[in-house]
């Protein structure tokens, strides 16, 4: 997959917690949870959306080390089977 | 015949409108069913019924406001035939489609644009009605529609006016009536942290579980010992809950929030609260709470550390008499046996009643809190 399209797939899974989120209006390398108000829940089920939609379960030592929409796309890109 | 009312929705809920009737004259409905829809000025409530019996008349109609205790509907007790003495019941038309998805943004927005959401097809999971559907709704919509546009805007606002009003009273009432007293002691969560850390790097991303629900555990377990935390102040009395349903407040992503029950928490297993953690989150911001869920919350749990303050000294939710609140869980400097260690903290504190309990009770039901957090592996 390429970043445009794990982009997309992001994007997507966080509407679907935080359905009032305007994708032009986010920060890519501003942190997000701040951004779009995440709670751990919607955090673990915004997890759960990308593990559905991307088939990659992300470990939760690797949690800290996500912090902006870029550190996302860029981990995920490593992670996804191509 | 039964009388089937509007039940107490909490506190700060005293009317509302009725959406919708799920059922009809005739209908046979059981105990625990949910038989009509009621809006409040939080959110739209699913209501079940306690009693059994056949549904005789809708009393009142979908768009009427109501106060808590009116009746709804009259029923027939199982055997029971209609009196000859009474009318025939009036027959009423009946919305008896699905319920509607609406995400609470897409609520809001259908709102301020005017759009009415009854008429779209929705696209999102469950075929629910998105953001993005009522604004292309809203931008095919001709013109002419313009001053009802302006009028909805005002609705929206109006019904976040309600909403602070409702909470206003709510939290009036209780600092009025409640002689509150705070206390708050910082829990140690290396055990727990690391017991739980443990857990999640074994689990698969769908069965994790998160600190708040150790913590809900911890607390409803401690009301085993402290019944006094537990239960309603009622006609001049303490009346102390047999089991421990536990009020989660839960923030409202278009502000507000609610407090709705997780149902015998001290019974159930972390999976389980877990997943009826995530399943009442989900129907808070979807809109489809349950009347028992809104009513009987025995005793409130509140968790602000998501938003990074240290501790929460929280409004007692009346006519309960005790609220738990947890704040940040931070790694900080912590001694012990004379050596200082990085650990992970949380500042737990309780607000409770005078009439009901005192500090001394309320600082041994905090260490008791303590207590069973240092063991996580038992809860």
């Amino acid at each position: 997959m390429n970043p445009q399209q794990i982009s997309a797939a992001v994007i997507a899974t966080l509407k679907s917690i935080a359905p009032e989120v305007e994708a032009d209006e986010l920060i890519a390398d501003r942190p997000l949870r701040s951004q779009v108000d995440l709670d751990s829940m919607d955090w673990l089920n915004f997890l759960i959306g990308l593990h559905t939609a991307l088939q990659v379960d992300i470990p939760e030592a690797d949690y800290a080390r996500l912090v902006t929409l870029n550190d996302l796309v860029g981990y995920l890109q490593q992670r996804c089977p191509v | 015949m039964i009388d089937f009312k509007l039940p107490s929705l909490g506190a700060d809920m005293d009317e509302g409108t009725l959406l919708e009737w799920l059922v009809q004259p005739g209908d046979e409905v059981k105990r625990g069913q949910v038989v009509a829809i009621v809006d409040t000025s939080k959110t739209a409530v699913d209501v079940e019924i306690w009693q059994a019996g056949k549904v005789h008349e809708l009393i009142v109609r979908p768009g009427e406001k109501i106060p808590v205790g009116s009746v709804l509907a009259t029923l027939l007790e199982p055997g029971e035939s209609v009196p000859p003495t009474r009318q025939a019941p009036v027959v009423q038309t009946i919305k008896t489609e699905a319920r509607r998805r609406v995400s609470p943004a897409a609520r809001k927005e259908a709102e301020t644009l005017g759009v009415d959401i009854s008429l779209l097809a929705g696209t999102g999971p469950d075929a629910a009605v998105t953001l993005e559907d009522v604004r292309r709704a809203a931008t095919v919509k001709p013109p002419v529609q313009a001053p009802v546009v302006a009028s909805t805007a005002s609705a929206a606002i109006d019904r976040n006016a309600e909403m602070r009003k409702a909470i206003g009273a709510a939290m009036s009432r209780s600092k009025r009536e409640i002689p509150h007293y705070y206390l708050s002691e910082t829990i140690p969560l290396r055990q727990a942290g690391a017991w739980l850390a443990e857990q999640n790097a074994r689990r698969p991303v769908t069965t994790r579980l998160l600190m708040a629900v150790l913590q809900l555990k911890a607390v409803a377990l401690a009301t085993r010992k402290f019944p006094e935390m537990n239960g309603f102040w009622q006609d001049g009395g303490f009346k102390p809950a047999p089991a421990a349903h536990l009020g989660v407040a839960i923030a409202l992503r278009q502000g507000g929030l609610l407090a709705p029950a997780i149902h015998n928490v001290a019974e159930k297993t972390l999976d389980q609260l877990m997943s009826d953690l995530t399943d009442l989150v989900k129907r808070v911001r979807a809109g489809t709470l349950r009347s028992s869920e809104m009513s009987d919350p025995t005793l409130t749990v509140t968790n602000l550390g998501e938003q990074g303050v240290d501790a929460v000294f929280g409004v007692i939710y009346p006519p309960q008499v005790a609220l738990v609140g947890f704040g940040k869980v931070r790694e900080r400097p912590w001694t012990e046996a004379g050596e200082v260690h990085a650990i992970p903290l949380v500042v737990a504190s309780l607000a409770a009643d005078h009439r009901v309990s005192d500090g001394h009770r309320g600082a041994l039901f905090l260490a008791e809190i303590h207590e069973l957090l240092q063991h996580p592996e038992r809860l």
